[in-house]
C-alpha cells in the first residue's frame, strides 16, 4: 500500500514518455488562421508546402473554437500564418501552446505574423478604453481585404518559406513575383469597375472593410454595430437610418456570419440596398482563392450600385 | 543562409529586391518589372523609415550606451523586440504604415518605460455574488464578493510561459493557480510545474468565471472536497498519443498531497497521483464529443491525525466525463449548445471504515441570442465521508452578457439535503473582466 502511489505515478510517466513522432520529409506543412492567407500561401509556396486553414472562411474570426483538432494539425506544422492585431486573440494562443510544437511558438521562425509590414488602418490614436467595445488596439485585423495588403503578405511569406528551406528560394521569389504581377493585372481592373462608384457612401456591419472602401473608394459612414463587437441597439439604429438617409447611403454590408435582421430593417426603412458580402476566401461557395474573393465582391457591388437603365 | 539577419527576414524586401537583378523575372515583362521594382523601392523606403525611426528609439532608450550603432542593418538591430515580441511592441511599425506618427517617437516616463513591453499580461475578473431564498445548509449571505481573479501571464524566455491567478476573497488572498508551463519539451511532452487545479474531470480544471453555473455541481462539492475541488503542488505531463482517427490525450499529475476535504499528506512520500485520458473527436464541423476518464489516490484528507507511524488511510477517486458541443459555424455568435455529465465515484477509507459513494451531474446549456444563453443541470451525490447521505438539486440558469467583458448570470436552484432539509433559491452573479483579452473557454 505504501509503495501504490509512486508505482502508479512512475507507470502513468512511463507511459507517457513514449518516442517522438518522427517527421515525415516532403513539402512544408504550413497552417494559417484564415483562409486567406492559406489562398497567398497556396500561391508562394505551389506544390513545395501543404497549406490548411483552422478557421473557416464563412466563420467570424475573432471567434473560432479552439477545438483540439485543430492541436493536432498545429503539431504537424513548420509553419503557422496567423492575421496578428490581436484578430486570433481569443483561441490561438491556447492551441499554439498545446501544440508541442517548439517550430511554431511565437518567436520562432516558423511563427509569421504577416501584418507586420501590411498597411494597417484604425489604430486607435489617445486613450484606448473598452468604453470604445472591443477594439483592436493595434489596429484594425481585415487588412487583407486590400489587394495590396496582400502584396505584402505574399511577400512576408516567400521570404519567410526561402529562410526555411533556402533551397527552393528562387521558386518561391519566383511565384511570389508572378503572384503579384497577377494581382497589379487584376488590382487593375477591380479599380476600373469600381472606378465610377469613387466615393459611394456606404454602411457596414462590423468594421471588416475598412481597407477594402479605402482601396476602392467607398466612404464608410456608419456601422450597424454601435461599437465593435456590441450587436446593434435600437436607439443606434434610428440614428443610423436618419444619418443614412441624410447622406443618401445606397448600400448595408453585411458579412456572412451576422444576423440580417437589423441590417434588413435598415435596408427597409432607409431604402438602401442589403448586401452580403463575405470578407473571407471561403465566404461563399464560389470564393475559392484570393483574387476570386475580390472577383465576387467587387461584382456583387458594382452590380447592386448599378442603377436600372445606367449606362455605366 | 543563416547568415540572413532577423531584419532582413522581417524586411520583405531584403530578401525579394535581388530577385529582379538576378534576372529571373525581367525577361517576360518589362513594364510589369519596372512597376513591381517602382512598388518594391517604395516598400524599402518605408521600411528604412521605420526602421531608422526604432533605431533612434533605441538609441534614445539605450542613452548613448550604444551610438555607434547607427549603420543600417547591422547585427544588433534585432534586439528591438520588433516582431515576434510582445504586441505592443508592434504598434510603431503598423502606425507608419498606416501613415501614423513617424520619426522619433516620445518615450514616456523615465528611461525604464521599455522595461514594460515585458510586464505580464493582467487582467481582473470581479465575482459579486448575491443569494435570495431560504437554505438550512449552507448560509451563503445576501452578497459577497469571493475570489475576483487576477492573473499575470506571460512568456518566461524560449522554452517556458508562466501563468498566475490570484484569488483576491474580501479576507485574503489565496493562490487559485502558479505554474510554468513548458510547451517545446522533446518526446511531444507538455509538462506544468507549480500549484494547479488537478486534471479531474472538466469542472474540477474550470477557474470560477469559466464555470456555466453560479455555483458547482453538487457531486464536486460532496466528493472532491468542495468548491475549490482538487487543487494542489506538484507537476503535470502531459502528451498526445499518435493514432489515426481522434484527438487522444493522456496526462499524469503527480502532487503533494493536500486539497482539502480529499486529501492530506503528513508526510514527504504521502503523494497524491493522477492520471486523465481525454479523447476528442469532430463529428460534423459544427458538433462533436470530448470524453474523458480520470483516476486519483492520494491519503484521505479525514482530519485527526493520531496513530502516527501507521499506514493513513487512503482516498480513490475514478471519474467519468462527456462533453458534447453544437455550434454551427456560419451562426457561430449567435447559436450554439454544450451537453455536458460528469460521474465520479469515490472510495474513502477513513479511520470508522470504506466509504462508496457516487455522484453525477447532466447540464446543457443552450445559446439564444448573440448575448443570451440558458441552462439547466441535474445533481446527485452521496457524500464521501458518508455515502449514506445523499443531496440532490436541480438548476436553471439564464445568462446575459453586456459585452464580451461582462456577465449577468441568474439562477433557480432547489435543492433536497440528506438531513431532509430543502431548499429553494435565487442565486445572482455579476462578472467582469478587465486587462488583457483572455481566451475564450472551450
Amino acid at each position: 500500500m505504501e509503495r501504490l502511489p509512486r508505482a502508479a505515478a512512475l507507470s502513468a510517466l512511463a507511459a507517457l514518455c513514449l518516442a517522438p513522432m518522427v517527421r515525415a520529409q516532403g513539402p512544408l506543412i504550413l497552417v494559417t488562421s484564415t483562409e486567406d492567407l492559406a489562398s497567398i500561401a497556396a500561391e508562394v509556396g505551389g506544390d513545395r508546402v501543404a497549406v490548411e486553414a483552422i478557421a473557416r472562411g464563412y466563420q467570424d474570426p475573432h471567434f473560432v473554437e479552439p477545438k483540439p483538432s485543430f492541436i493536432l494539425k498545429l503539431q504537424r506544422a513548420d509553419i503557422l500564418i496567423v492575421v496578428g492585431r490581436e484578430l486570433e486573440v481569443g483561441w490561438l494562443p491556447p492551441l499554439v501552446q498545446q501544440s508541442r510544437n517548439r517550430r511554431i511558438q511565437p518567436g520562432s521562425t516558423g511563427y509569421l505574423d504577416v501584418s507586420l509590414q501590411a498597411r494597417i488602418l484604425d489604430i486607435p490614436r489617445g486613450e484606448i478604453t473598452r468604453a470604445m467595445g472591443d477594439v483592436h488596439p493595434l489596429g484594425n485585423p481585415h487588412y487583407w481585404l486590400d489587394p495590396e495588403n496582400g502584396k505584402i503578405i505574399a511577400t512576408s511569406i516567400a521570404a519567410r518559406l526561402s529562410e526555411i528551406r533556402p533551397s527552393d528560394k528562387t521558386l518561391f521569389t519566383e511565384r511570389a513575383a508572378d503572384f503579384l504581377r497577377r494581382l497589379d493585372a487584376a488590382g487593375k481592373r477591380w479599380q476600373a469597375m469600381m472606378a465610377p462608384y469613387k466615393g459611394e457612401k456606404v454602411v457596414t456591419y462590423h468594421r471588416s472593410y475598412t481597407n477594402f472602401a479605402e482601396r476602392f473608394g467607398l466612404d464608410v459612414v456608419g456601422y450597424v454595430e454601435p461599437r465593435p463587437g456590441i450587436p446593434p441597439s435600437p436607439q443606434h439604429t434610428l440614428g443610423l437610418i436618419t444619418e443614412m438617409k441624410r447622406q443618401n447611403v445606397r448600400l448595408v454590408l453585411v458579412e456572412p456570419y451576422f444576423d440580417l435582421k437589423t441590417p434588413r430593417a435598415i435596408g427597409r426603412a432607409s431604402g438602401a440596398q442589403v448586401l452580403v458580402l463575405p470578407p473571407s476566401v471561403g465566404g461563399a461557395k464560389e470564393i475559392t482563392d484570393y483574387f476570386k474573393l475580390f472577383d465576387h465582391n467587387v461584382g456583387r457591388l458594382v452590380s447592386a450600385l448599378r442603377q436600372p437603365g445606367d449606362a455605366r | 543562409m543563416r547568415a540572413y539577419s532577423f531584419v532582413q527576414t522581417v524586411c520583405v524586401l531584403g530578401l525579394l529586391l535581388p530577385a529582379p537583378t538576378l534576372g529571373a523575372e525581367q525577361r517576360p515583362d518589362p513594364a510589369a518589372a519596372q512597376a513591381l521594382r517602382r512598388e518594391m523601392e517604395e516598400l524599402r523606403r518605408d521600411f528604412e523609415t521605420r526602421m531608422s525611426a526604432l533605431e533612434a528609439r533605441l538609441a534614445a532608450v539605450e542613452t548613448g550606451r550604444s551610438p555607434a550603432s547607427t549603420g543600417p542593418q547591422e547585427r544588433p538591430v534585432p534586439a528591438t523586440p520588433a516582431e515576434p515580441g510582445p504586441p505592443t511592441a508592434e504598434v510603431p511599425a503598423g502606425a507608419a504604415g498606416a501613415g501614423g506618427p513617424s520619426g522619433v517617437l516620445p518615450v514616456y516616463g523615465n528611461v525604464s518605460a521599455a522595461s514594460k513591453i515585458f510586464n505580464p499580461d493582467i487582467a481582473v475578473i470581479g465575482n459579486v455574488l448575491g443569494a435570495a431564498g431560504k437554505n438550512d445548509m449552507t448560509g451563503a449571505p445576501a452578497f459577497r464578493m469571493p475570489e475576483s481573479e487576477a492573473t499575470f501571464q506571460a512568456i518566461v524566455d524560449p522554452y517556458a510561459r508562466a501563468d498566475f491567478f490570484l484569488a483576491f476573497g474580501e479576507e485574503g488572498v489565496d493562490l487559485e493557480e502558479g505554474f510554468v508551463t513548458f510547451p517545446t519539451l522533446p518526446g511531444g511532452l507538455l509538462a506544468k510545474v507549480g500549484k494547479m487545479r488537478a486534471s479531474f474531470g472538466k469542472v474540477n480544471t474550470m477557474h470560477r468565471h469559466l464555470v456555466p453555473w453560479i455555483d458547482r455541481p453538487i457531486v464536486t462539492g460532496n466528493l472532491l472536497g468542495g468548491e475549490e475541488g482538487i487543487s494542489d503542488a506538484g507537476v503535470s505531463v502531459a502528451r498526445l498519443i499518435p493514432n489515426p482517427w481522434v484527438f487522444l490525450e493522456a496526462t499524469g499529475q503527480m502532487f503533494r498531497g493536500d486539497s482539502e476535504g480529499v486529501f492530506r499528506s503528513t508526510r514527504r512520500g504521502e503523494l497524491a497521483v493522477l492520471g486523465h485520458l481525454r479523447g476528442y473527436q469532430d463529428i460534423t464541423e459544427a458538433t462533436n464529443i470530448d470524453l474523458g476518464a480520470s483516476y486519483a489516490f492520494g491519503r484521505s484528507d479525514t482530519g485527526a491525525d493520531a496513530l502516527m507511524g501507521t499506514e493513513r488511510p487512503a482516498t480513490r477517486l475514478i471519474g467519468l466525463d462527456a462533453t458534447v458541443r453544437w455550434r454551427p459555424l456560419r451562426r457561430s455568435v449567435y447559436r450554439s449548445f454544450i451537453g455536458r455529465s460528469e460521474l465520479i465515484w469515490s472510495r474513502r477509507d477513513q479511520w470508522d471504515g470504506r466509504h462508496a459513494a457516487s455522484g453525477f451531474y447532466v447540464s446543457g446549456d443552450y445559446q439564444f441570442g448573440r448575448r443570451w444563453f440558458t441552462g439547466v443541470r441535474v445533481d446527485r451525490s452521496a457524500r464521501a465521508e458518508n455515502a449514506l447521505l445523499r443531496d440532490t438539486g436541480q438548476s436553471v440558469t439564464l445568462t446575459f452578457w453586456p459585452s464580451e467583458f461582462s456577465q449577468l448570470r441568474g439562477q433557480l436552484r432547489r435543492s433536497t439535503y440528506a438531513e431532509g432539509s430543502r431548499a429553494f433559491e435565487f442565486l445572482f452573479q455579476l462578472q467582469f473582466s478587465v486587462g488583457a483579452h483572455g481566451a475564450h473557454p472551450f
